[in-house]
């Protein structure tokens, strides 16, 4: 332990003398089909997290597009069917392929069953089936980009999808439903490790919190994709014989699609933020050196974002013609479902408080998650306001308020959470200032380009839109600028975690002196996690106790 | 809303000349705008309370400060303040926006209605004078204006950001939205809902004249034929007032009058007879039997174009009296007296 | 556990790593069988998580057919004659043989996972086979009855007609004749008739091939051994692929067939 108060509290072994561990899960086997075939939870976590890294950026590129050609007011760059398809592939790679499995694939599926204290998720196998269905519904969706793209959108709005478009529809219809699977298969997983695979004294409330969003999450997964799944594969039954369940001209009903669409793409907003909230919870904590502010009510609102989420649907409706009472009932619910996302906010702030807090490259990350949540969240109050929603829906305010709660905040997450338990994930550490750097530069591009959006929404610009009127064009420009930078700040990690595999320093099992039961393993772990199975005599976050055992290893080694 | 009018001008004015907000040419737009900024004000504070306690924390409670962090558990009292206090905004927030809703989407009794049809990538206006636009539209201020709006193919929503409106126009059912122009000018019409490859191309300017600008305009347009009386001829060229004649014999029942009036159907439900009604009446006749009536009526799906039905809904709308069917069935049996039937419907006609 | 090493430290050894807690744990002494799976404590826990996970599984094909349901209980409320009518081209002898033919494979299930509980491999194999043979039969009903619609051109698409039901005196039947534009609306109850029937017989295809997977392990012995697990999850499948029909039977084939005039 470093004695001198400094600013961090980061401490590493001797360089010197420091190795990576022996055995660890990364060396165990040798050779790609051991990758191919692992059962190791660990490995299939690192697998998502190459797929996924992928398809960002893929989507990632499809974005730099769109921003470039809406630069000038006039269609310069491209078609107006190819713009279609870059916003339409962007929203499809980005939700399914990338946002949907970020944090629970990756972070979810290595840390859950070392949080609890087991060996493995309690299906291995169907875990790495998760993983190979997620491959296949990607090959799915690149094989229709391949082929010319599909430009439905990501909503695959009836009837356009059915009868007007000459796109690959259902090939890119195939692969979300395939993906779909690859999700439900990984929130079946974790539900049923985190009710019958926690170590002995794990109680519930024990687990940490990024456990309990990550339930939250599973739970919304495993009853909201099958709805989406059925909705598809009726698009492409109606698409591929013309049957009329959709199709008003035969009595069908284009609404009842949106229904069944939106019951799971509502719940989907949840599923792809609630994982992230968990790791906020654990980043505070560890580098505030305090227990997160109202355990209960934190672990509580998770369940509570995801019950009340099932329950909003409708609210992406409003404009559509359904019964005002309904649409009563659907905003007075989208107002509920804000509180517990605000309940979660300000115990996070208040974790801050008397904390003994230091600025590492996760916790800047989770400042920015806050911040940027926070608009996010409360922008979308804006959209759940009936009247209000009438003139900001399906303008570039809804683009902006999304890109804060899934950009801002999702993906802020991620990377917080990426270098939080990097040392843990290869046993190295990432260079600090450069990371830093990367930290500021991804809050300021991101304000950059998004905060232009939400006044262009206010305007009146419509979303998806190829070309638009001239007086737009500033706050345009600010937005494409932003987008840049940006890209920079996504950049830069890719090429420094790259590099820290093989340069890094040398972690240790436990670098940031967290309290979770994964850094009280080697880094990187062994294949079986333990190497005797944990007893949980405490609970989470909790300082004293490390303080502790610390103190107890130094003075017998000393 | 509790802002003096002088502030609230000042401020309006400078938005607008900054080009952070859009003119405000309805009579709705000062209470959309009211709400917005309202809402503006809560996540300015909300972001700077954020802000200010991660700063405040940060700074007060930074590790070369304080070195050792002190424990606490939680608090009710504080969870319950955040609770409770985000709460009560947000319930302000879902009243305030409800109200707001009724109010744009409820029409006022006078308002004068205007058809809009959208298909792929054009929107057509149709003056119930028979004055067509394409992607355009003339208003008059000072007159609350209804659109009655379907699509003939894919979603497509109306959006005039000026007005602070927008409604999905959907196809296969009439969906409304009103508004009442108050500053003359021209302003964007959007299409907002995706509609494929010319989802940008379809635009249009709704220009807003003094009503006496509208007038002329009006005259100038015509084409002659009004929407009721396109109506007419498609009603005689499809053979309607064959069943439809008024006559106490006829097959089908008598349509005068009967717009706004509640019928009695055959599976004994009460309906109110709405330009939607019609509309379904004619394509889907068997679903709208009235009573006393055999289910005999074809249906006239795909055979008439949504610009047709239009004209017969406003045709039958306008229909007082038989008087004209009989005239036209008279011209083709000239034999036949033409018997003065007394209108059935009490409503009275809402006309512009 | 006092030679631990901080955990600052670095080792070159990971078996030097203490479990975080200095407590002692007691291993659980106890036969383990080949079916056990590394990572689980005891079998008892694999046994549960494995039950469990199948009880998820289920729920989220719920949910699935719920969609379907949902769009059902729409259009049925919506085009209730249409619905009344086109429900009475199908045949309800026929259903009714199917239901309880389903119910018999299910009760050979049931009977199958008695048999590996009390490990008798010869039973556990017949009662697999038996079940196989009922689901067998089932599909042969359906594939009869799809074929039936096929004839009367009444498969939803290009070649769907409306005939039989705008002129049902023509085909010797008694109902009263739809309008035609009511009778367009046949479609849609046929197109929910074969996607959910459809999506039923896909499940029994995907039951029969396990079974067949099953049967196989069970004639090497593999449930007899007190490992039934695998038995069990399948028989909570194909329980739930038998109360799905027992929900199809009576929405499509019974519900209001003549209804009163």
């Amino acid at each position: 332990m470093s004695t001198a108060i400094g600013n961090t509290i980061v401490s590493l072994p001797d360089q010197s003398t420091a190795r990576l561990p022996k055995r660890n899960y990364i060396n165990n086997e040798h050779g790609l089909l051991s990758w191919l075939l692992t059962g190791d939870h660990k490995r299939i976590a690192i697998l998502y997290l190459i797929s996924i890294t992928f398809f960002f950026f893929i989507g990632g590129a499809f974005a730099g597009l769109i921003r470039l050609e809406l630069l000038t007011p006039q269609p310069d760059l491209v078609s107006s069917d190819t713009y279609n398809k870059f916003f339409s592939m962007h929203g499809i790679i980005m939700i399914f392929l990338f946002l949907v499995p970020s944090v629970p694939a990756t972070l979810g599926n290595f840390l859950i069953p070392i949080m609890l204290g087991a060996k493995d998720l309690a299906f291995p196998k169907i875990n790495l089936l998760s993983w190979y269905l997620y491959v296949i519904g990607g090959l799915f969706t690149l094989t229709a980009l391949v082929l010319g793209g599909v430009d439905t959108g990501w909503t695959f709005t009836t009837p356009l999808s059915t009868h007007y478009l000459n796109t690959h529809v259902i090939t890119t219809a195939m692969g979300i439903f395939v993906a779909g699977f690859a999700s439900i298969f990984t929130g079946l997983n974790f539900i049923v490790t985190i009710h019958r695979m926690r170590c002995p004294g794990m109680t519930w409330f024990r687990m940490p919190l990024f456990v309990w969003s990550h339930y939250a999450a599973s739970l919304l997964m495993v009853l909201g994709t099958p709805v989406l799944a059925i909705a598809l594969v009726l698009v492409a039954l109606e698409r591929t014989f013309g049957i009329g369940v959709f199709d008003p001209t035969k009595g069908g009903d284009p609404l009842l699609f949106q229904h069944l669409f939106w019951f799971y793409s509502h719940p989907a907003v949840y599923i792809m933020i609630l994982p992230g909230m968990g790791v906020i919870s654990e980043v505070i904590s560890t580098f505030s050196r305090k227990r997160v502010f109202g355990y209960t009510a934190v672990a509580f609102s998770s369940v509570a974002i995801a019950l009340f989420g099932f329950f909003v649907w409708e609210h992406h409706m409003f404009i559509m013609g359904v019964s005002n009472y309904s649409a009563l009932v659907f905003s007075l619910l989208t107002m509920l479902v804000a509180v517990p996302s605000a309940i979660k906010i300000f115990n996070w702030a208040f974790t801050l408080q008397k904390g003994s807090i230091t600025f590492e490259t996760p916790m800047l990350y989770a400042f920015g998650f806050m911040g940027l949540f926070t608009i996010g969240g409360l922008t979308g109050v804006f959209l759940g306001s009936l009247g209000m929603d009438i003139h900001l829906t399906e303008t570039y305010f809804i683009v902006a308020h999304f890109h804060f709660v899934m950009v801002g905040g999702m993906l802020m997450a991620f990377l917080a959470g990426i270098h939080f338990w990097w040392p843990k994930m290869t046993g190295r550490m990432y260079p600090e200032s450069l990371s830093k750097l990367a930290a500021v530069t991804t809050f300021i591009g991101f304000n950059l380009t998004f905060m232009p959006q939400f006044i262009l929404g206010y305007l009146g610009m419509p979303r998806r839109y190829h070309s638009y009127p001239p007086e737009f064009q500033v706050l345009n420009v600010l937005s494409t600028a932003g987008a840049t930078v940006l890209g920079v700040g996504y950049m830069l990690p890719l090429l420094y975690l790259g590099w820290s595999l093989k340069y890094g320093a040398i972690a240790g099992n436990n670098p940031w002196q967290a309290t979770g039961l994964e850094w009280q393993i080697q880094s990187p772990p062994l294949t079986e996690n333990f190497v005797e199975t944990p007893i949980m005599d405490h609970e989470a976050y909790d300082y004293e106790w490390l303080a502790n055992k610390t103190k107890h290893e130094v003075t017998t080694v000393g | 809303m509790g802002l003096s009018p002088v502030l609230w001008e000042f401020l309006v004015k400078w938005l607008h000349n900054s080009a952070l907000f859009p003119a405000e040419a309805s009579g709705i737009s000062p209470y959309v705008d009211a709400l917005y900024v309202f809402l503006l004000l809560m996540t300015i504070v909300g972001t700077a309370l954020v802000a200010v306690l991660l700063l405040v924390f940060s700074i007060r409670y930074r590790r070369e400060k304080n070195p050792v962090a002190t424990q606490i558990e939680g608090s009710t009292l504080l969870e319950a303040t955040w609770t409770i206090i985000p709460l009560a905004i947000f319930l302000v927030t879902f009243v305030w926006g409800a109200l707001l809703y009724f109010r744009i989407y409820n029409p006022p009794t006078n308002a004068m209605n205007i058809y809009v049809v959208g298909k792929q990538w054009m929107w057509k206006a149709e003056h119930p004078g028979g004055q067509h636009e394409i992607n355009a539209l003339h208003v008059p201020t000072g007159q609350p204006v209804q659109l009655t709006m379907i699509s003939q193919d894919v979603f497509h929503s109306f959006s005039i950001p000026d007005f602070r409106i927008k409604r999905e126009v959907i196809p296969g059912r009439y969906s409304t939205v009103w508004f009442e122009p108050t500053q003359v000018g021209t302003y964007h019409i959007f299409c907002t809902q995706y509609c494929g490859t010319q989802h940008s191309g379809m635009i249009g300017e709704v220009t807003v004249l003094t009503p006496e600008d509208y007038k002329k305009w009006l005259a100038q347009s015509n084409s002659g034929m009004s929407l009721a009386q396109n109506g007419e001829r498609l009603f005689a060229s499809m053979g309607c007032n064959s069943c439809h004649s008024g006559n106490a014999a006829a097959r089908g029942p008598n349509l005068a009058g009967v717009y706004g009036s509640r019928l009695t159907l055959t599976d004994g439900s009460q309906v109110l007879v709405n330009d939607a009604y019609i509309r379904d009446a004619i394509l889907n006749p068997s679903q709208h039997v009235t009573a006393g009536f055999a289910p005999i009526m074809p249906t006239y799906q795909g055979q008439i174009s949504e610009d047709g039905l239009i004209d017969l809904v406003e045709y039958i709308k306008d229909m007082q009296s038989n008087y004209r069917i009989q005239q036209t069935l008279v011209t083709s049996e000239s034999n036949q007296a033409a018997p003065t039937t007394p209108t059935q419907g009490t409503t009275e006609m809402v006309k512009p | 556990m006092d030679n631990a090493i901080t955990s600052t430290g670095m080792t070159t050894d990971p078996t030097l790593y203490p479990p975080y807690t200095p407590a002692v744990h007691e291993e659980h002494e106890h036969a383990v069988l080949p079916q056990h799976r590394h990572h689980f404590e005891t079998e008892e826990q694999q046994r549960e998580a494995g039950s469990f996970g199948m009880w998820l599984f289920l729920l989220t094909e719920i949910m699935f057919f719920g969609g379907m349901f949902f769009a059902y209980l729409l259009y049925r409320n919506w085009y209730y004659e249409a619905f009344v009518v086109a429900s009475n081209q199908l045949s309800v002898p026929l259903g009714a043989v199917n239901t309880a033919i389903l119910i018999t494979s299910g009760f050979c299930m049931a009977l199958g996972v008695w048999a590996a509980e009390v490990r008798q491999k010869g039973l556990l194999v017949v009662m697999l086979l038996l079940t196989t043979f009922f689901g067998f039969i089932f599909l042969g009903v359906k594939a009869d009855e799809y074929h039936e619609k096929y004839e009367k051109h009444h498969i939803p698409g290009a070649s769907f007609s409306t005939a039989m039901f705008v002129n049902p005196a023509a085909y010797g039947l008694k109902e009263d004749p739809l309008s035609p534009d009511m009778a367009q609306k046949t479609q849609i109850f046929f197109f929910l008739y074969f996607a959910m029937t459809g999506m039923h017989a896909l499940h029994m295809i995907i039951g029969i091939g396990i079974l067949a997977w099953l049967t196989l392990r069970a004639h090497r012995g593999d449930f007899t051994s007190g490992y039934v697990a695998p038995i069990e999850n399948f028989g909570l499948y194909w329980h739930f692929v038998d109360i799905v029909w027992i929900f199809l039977f009576p929405l499509l084939y019974l519900i209001n067939r003549h209804p009163l005039k």
